[in-house]
């Protein structure tokens, strides 16, 4: 089968949607997948709700995940898990915001990628490939925030599997 | 990684890299979602690239580049093609020397735009040849493309894309430079001088080149088809194809790249071979009305398809001849001002003095919305002054005397300033308030330099324009800047103030946006020019 996998990535303007979904297809392109990646933006106010579509895999067409059929659903805001439910194909995994703990991590502003981390768990990239793409999209002086919050959404996700 | 690797990258940031490699000398533009990041990313890479005050201007500085024989892009969401129109269309007749692109980024969906206007009509109205990319990989080729068409033909060719392909990431693998001829001038008077008796000849040259492109088009690898089963054929262009692609793999394909002028025998031959040909293309029926007006029977989107944006679900749908209502989705939050945000005072103020606000566009635009609910009309960048002075003519004198006019700074630079000459030469009887928002940024569309905040694209110092000097040099009675802080209440006075003196008053009420404050007084700090936050400090 040549279906790509689909993940949506959901919250409000100034949580890091658009870079949480930079660095899930820049870790895709760099395991050599086709990806795509696209979202509606442009405003620059803070707020508004905001989501972003990733899809990867051998090919990609749609740049868009067809309503109802994202595989993975991330959201950042408590309040945007209902509006954005529809997205989720049947017995598609929802990460949802209170998974991790954001007081927990070395800085807040990283939650997205926290979350980033419970979805890695899911997916079939290298956590060496997720490092690189975390080190190409966020200057060297958040890598280790970023680094640790992302081991901390895995571990949250390994230990709800488990 | 050498330049020649694959990349991921925008559609936007695709062409910028096409026009690198494409020899472009200088890029112009207006910023304009989904536009923006084309100049933006071009600078980045290291080619030239510079705002302009407006899209027409952007387009006039572009046509002198390629009348001096270089190679020019000139990038504008689709209502800036508006604005640059008149220059457009007498561009085609005069053609150009070097190469002329011009990036159309339309909006179906209305993500961020005040219309839905399908800008494949300008290239017909305007005799221009076409190109729709359906990716990043070919929004580089195309741009590429669209120099070679513009040189080989002598012809400003636009570069039509939408919202989907701009904000877009996929991989691009870039081609090998164009090689670059240096710019040089001759002197043409009769080709570039549009008077009549020149204008007439160069409308039947530019008829001339429209037909040797329409033969073109029936050969170029931009048109291609991919065969498939004989019961569907389905005809189209841009990111529809890849919707299309996606949810009806088997059909035979006849992807269109070079969409004007149209290869109406390659399409005829195509609809000849198919039972059912069905053309899939988002906005308006630009392609069908086409190809069903030579005479072709092909199938056109559902009505109900013409609004917003197409996915796979409603290319399903249109295939399937699916009328019945599209399930909706529950609606996401809207944006707001930011906190803190410098509009929050001047709408509150409009407000408690229940204000008639001819508003303008631009982060402010949002002072529609709750808690505010005060601003009254919102058409195309500019037209506050003069709808604020057209109330103003008509009004009962009391309700006239409530009517302000409120713009943006950049939307000032943009097309305010003529709005202010209106006022001065036919003043309304009450008088009139302008209210300039000067945040020293084009913030809505991310944050851009333009003409008042004396930094180029690249944030270093430049000329500035100064509000206050322009609206006393321009004869305005009285002109005040006032710096915004937290409170309305000082604001409020002197609107009040305003209001009653019947006079021409500009009030520019002066503090930087907050999510940019930051940034510019590192600018600042590196150029040193007039500080924008000299009058802010509360
Ligand atoms: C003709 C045209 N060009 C570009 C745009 C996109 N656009 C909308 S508002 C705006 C400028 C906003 O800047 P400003 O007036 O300074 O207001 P701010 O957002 O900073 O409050 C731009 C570029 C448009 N709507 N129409
Ligand atoms: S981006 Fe700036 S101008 Fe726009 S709402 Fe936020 S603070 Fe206000």
């Amino acid at each position: 089968m040549n279906k790509p996998i689909n993940v949506v990535i959901a919250g409000l303007g100034g949580q890091g949607v658009i870079k949480a979904s930079d660095i899930l297809s820049e870790t895709a392109f760099r395991s050599g997948l086709a990806v795509k990646k696209s979202e509606i933006h442009g405003m620059s106010q803070r707020g508004g709700s905001v989501t972003s579509d990733v899809r990867f895999g051998p090919e990609v067409l749609s740049p868009m995940v067809p309503p109802g059929e994202a595989d993975f659903l991330v959201v950042l805001a408590p309040d945007q898990v209902e509006v954005n439910r529809s997205q989720l194909k049947p017995g598609g995994v929802l990460i949802a915001p209170d998974l991790v703990d954001s007081a927990k991590l070395a800085n807040r502003k990283s939650f997205n990628i926290a979350l980033l981390g419970a979805l890695s768990t899911h997916l079939d990239l290298t956590v060496e490939k997720w490092q690189e793409a975390i080190h190409a999209c966020l200057p060297e002086k958040l890598h280790a925030a970023n680094e640790q919050a992302f081991a901390a959404g895995r571990q949250a996700a390994n230990s709800l599997k488990s | 990684m050498s330049s020649l690797d694959r990349q991921l990258l925008s559609g936007d940031s695709a062409i910028a890299l096409g026009a690198l490699h494409g020899g472009v000398a200088l890029g112009t533009g207006y910023p304009g979602t989904p536009s923006t990041e084309i100049l933006e990313y071009l600078a980045q890479i290291g080619g030239k690239a510079q705002w302009s005050p407006n899209e027409k201007v952007a387009l006039e500085v572009g046509i002198g580049v390629a009348y001096g024989g270089a190679r020019s892009l000139v990038t504008m969401k689709h209502v800036g093609v508006n604005v640059a129109a008149d220059p457009l269309f007498s561009v085609a007749h005069t053609g150009v020397v070097g190469a002329l692109v011009l990036v159309s980024a339309d909006d179906p969906g209305m993500a961020s735009s005040q219309n839905e206007q399908d800008n494949r009509r300008y290239a017909v109205a305007a005799a221009l040849p076409m190109l729709e990319p359906a990716d990043s990989q070919e929004a580089y080729d195309f741009m590429l493309a669209a120099i070679e068409i513009s040189e080989r033909w002598h012809i400003p060719v636009l570069l039509r894309v939408t919202t989907r392909i701009c904000h877009t990431q996929a991989p691009v693998v870039p081609a090998a430079p164009l090689p670059v001829k240096a710019p040089f001038f001759e002197h043409d008077l009769r080709g570039r001088n549009l008077i009549p008796a020149n204008a007439r000849p160069a409308h039947r040259r530019l008829r001339q080149k429209l037909a040797e492109m329409a033969e073109w088009s029936e050969t170029t690898p931009l048109n291609y088809v991919l065969p498939g089963s004989q019961q569907l054929g389905i005809i189209t262009s841009g990111v529809s194809f890849m919707h299309a692609r996606e949810v009806a793999s088997e059909a035979s394909f006849l992807k269109l790249g070079f969409t004007h002028p149209l290869p109406l025998k390659k399409i005829a031959e195509f609809v000849r071979s198919v039972e059912r040909c069905v053309v899939i293309e988002e906005g308006d029926p630009y392609l069908a009305d086409a190809i069903r007006a030579a005479g072709l029977v092909v199938e056109n989107k559902p009505e109900m398809y013409r609004f917003g944006e197409l996915n796979t679900n409603r290319v399903k749908r249109i295939l399937a001849h699916d009328v019945s209502p599209e399930p909706t989705r529950p609606p996401g939050k809207p944006p707001e001002l930011c906190d803190g945000c410098s509009h929050h005072v001047v709408f509150q103020a409009f407000k408690n003095l229940d204000c008639i606000v001819a508003g303008d566009i631009g982060c402010y635009a949002l002072g529609v919305l709750p808690p505010y609910s005060a601003m009254d009309c919102c058409v195309c960048m500019g037209s506050s002054i003069p709808i604020g002075l057209g109330l103003r003519h008509v009004l009962p004198k009391a309700e006239a005397k409530r009517v302000v006019s409120v713009i943006g700074d950049s939307t000032f630079v943009h097309s305010g300033m003529t709005g202010l000459a209106e006022m001065v030469y036919n003043p309304p009887p009450t008088g009139h308030v302008v209210v300039i928002l000067d945040n020293s940024t084009t913030a809505m569309t991310g944050h851009q330099e333009h003409p008042g905040t004396g930094r180029t694209l690249d944030h270093s110092a430049t000329g500035k324009i100064v509000y206050e000097k322009l609206g006393q040099a321009m004869g305005l009675e009285d002109v005040r800047v006032i710096p915004l802080g937290k409170d309305c209440a000082a604001f409020q006075s002197i609107l009040v103030e305003a209001l009653a003196s019947e006079k021409l008053v500009l009030l520019i009420a002066r503090r930087p946006c907050v999510l940019a404050a930051k940034h510019i007084r590192e600018y600042e700090k590196c150029a040193p020019g007039t500080p924008a936050t000299e009058v802010a400090h509360e």
